[in-house]
């Protein structure tokens, strides 16, 4: 029987949740996109209203499935549902947005609250002039030195492994310490 | 990399925590709706502060501090029009006006209400400029950050307390109708408290009398709400007014919520074993 886990990719509102989980699904991604028309939130032409939906092959038996969480706030009540047996999740950070940083911070908290599982944090953009850097962004975002902060270009697919694999040490890790 | 935002996002307080800790060197240039102000750091300690329109030369510093009067200053400026600060400050000390220490400290004064004003922005583009620093004609007095952050942190409270009971500045004051004798022969005013006395009336809001006397909104709510509780005054407020109501507080996560139960623990190292062995063959 073919087992699957999942991993959920969080964050603001177009801070990139959609273009990591493209960059390493190995199917087209299975998104829910609409055209935007808050005002507000036009950004980008179109968003995830309900949720992203990645998958990678691992062999017969495993499957790992990447969820990307609808980043609009009123789309927070699928957050909870997404979270349920999640091995970990990955909060990505738009590093070219400090307006975002706060609600960074709040979606990782209330993540952190539903399932204490690891997670690490993804500096997205960083290919961007406008980037802050890690260090600052550590601070801005009020981050333990013990939480993996990395940097991230969500469309270039080293660095999302890159990404993928640092929560993956940090679930493993935390599953040897417990034993 | 830069370091560029709005105070909206990111305030004064999380900016100074951020240039303590990470210890560093240059300029903060911010933007405000109405005005503009720049913060210099060395290795995280604040070394200088500006106020856009503001004269910030060393004769009105002192001058503010009472350490120079009116006519001192007028005299300075006539005979050495064109003399920087260090050069001002040098040339105080040898005649005798004034100490090394004089001269520090109503810097550091100065320096410290332009920060603690700059806490209550709640607006404002802003950018770390790394090589931008104080020209050399400019003296510079290290402050360490962290009692900085606290005390404008205080003064944040006060100014949340402050705009919580005065919240709209066309709020006017009348005089009381009968105020409390005792409390009347008790009061000591203070010279910007007596400017603003002579100017209560249920014609002037509090934002014509910041206007009229170049203070600030917290300066202005703050004398008001002084003479308010003194019972001297009491609140006009403008028709039509309505209170804005409290924020409510955010709801906390639902940490109660059971956990799904723990699979096999040695199974589970295998699968994520698995995991990075795929995701290292992408």
């Amino acid at each position: 029987m073919q087992q699957s886990v999942k991993m959920v990719v969080t964050g603001p509102f177009n801070s990139g949740k959609t273009n990591f989980i493209r960059s390493v699904s190995e199917i087209d991604v299975v998104s829910t996109e609409r055209k935007i028309t808050s005002a507000a939130e036009r950004v980008k032409d179109q968003t995830t209203v309900a949720m992203d939906f990645g998958r990678i092959t691992v062999d017969d038996e495993l499957v790992l499935y990447l969820f990307g969480t609808p980043g609009q706030k009123r789309f927070d009540f699928m957050w909870e549902i997404l979270s349920e047996g999640m091995l970990g999740f990955v909060v990505m950070v738009d590093s070219t947005r400090p307006e975002t940083f706060r609600e960074a911070k709040s979606i990782l908290e209330t993540f952190r609250a539903y399932a204490p599982t690891p997670y690490v944090v993804a500096a997205n953009k960083q290919d961007l002039p406008d980037a802050w850097d890690l260090d600052d962004l550590r601070i801005a975002l009020r981050l333990d030195p013990t939480i993996k902060l990395l940097p991230c270009v969500a469309t270039d697919k080293e660095k999302v492994k890159t990404v993928l694999l640092e929560l993956l040490y940090a679930i493993l890790a935390e599953m040897e310490a417990a034993t | 990399m830069p370091l560029k935002g709005n105070l909206r996002d990111f305030s004064t307080t999380n900016l100074l925590n951020l240039i303590n800790l990470a210890k560093k060197t240059g300029t903060l240039l911010i933007e405000g709706p109405n005005q503009s102000a720049q913060m210099s750091f060395r290795n995280g300690k604040l070394i200088y502060a500006a106020m856009g329109h503001e004269d910030g030369h060393l004769a009105t510093v002192l001058r503010k501090a009472g350490r120079l009067t009116e006519e001192q200053v007028r005299v300075l400026r006539a005979r050495a029009p064109n003399a920087t600060d260090k050069e001002l400050g040098l040339l105080l000390i040898n005649a005798g006006y004034v100490s090394q220490s004089d001269i520090l400290n109503s810097l550091r004064h100065h320096m410290l209400e332009i920060v603690y004003r700059l806490f209550t922005w709640a607006e404002g583009m802003f950018r770390f400029e790394p090589t931008l620093m104080p020209g050399d004609d400019k003296i510079t007095v290290p402050i360490e950050l962290e009692n900085v952050i606290i005390e404008g942190s205080r003064r944040m409270q006060e100014w949340a307390h402050l705009v919580e009971e005065l919240p709209n500045l066309d709020m006017a004051f009348k005089w009381a109708e009968r105020p409390n004798a005792a409390n009347i022969r008790n009061m000591n005013l203070s010279a910007d408290e007596w400017r603003v006395v002579s100017y209560i009336s249920p014609k002037n809001s509090m934002r014509a009398m910041a206007k009229a006397l170049g203070m600030s909104d917290m300066e202005i709510r703050k004398i008001c709400y002084g003479l308010l509780q003194a019972g001297l005054v009491e609140l006009v407020r403008p028709p039509g007014m309505v209170t804005r109501p409290l924020p409510q507080p955010q709801r906390p996560a639902d940490s109660a919520r059971p956990a799904p139960p723990p699979p096999d623990r040695k199974q589970q190292v295998s699968i994520v074993t698995k995991l990075i062995a795929r995701i290292r063959s992408l």
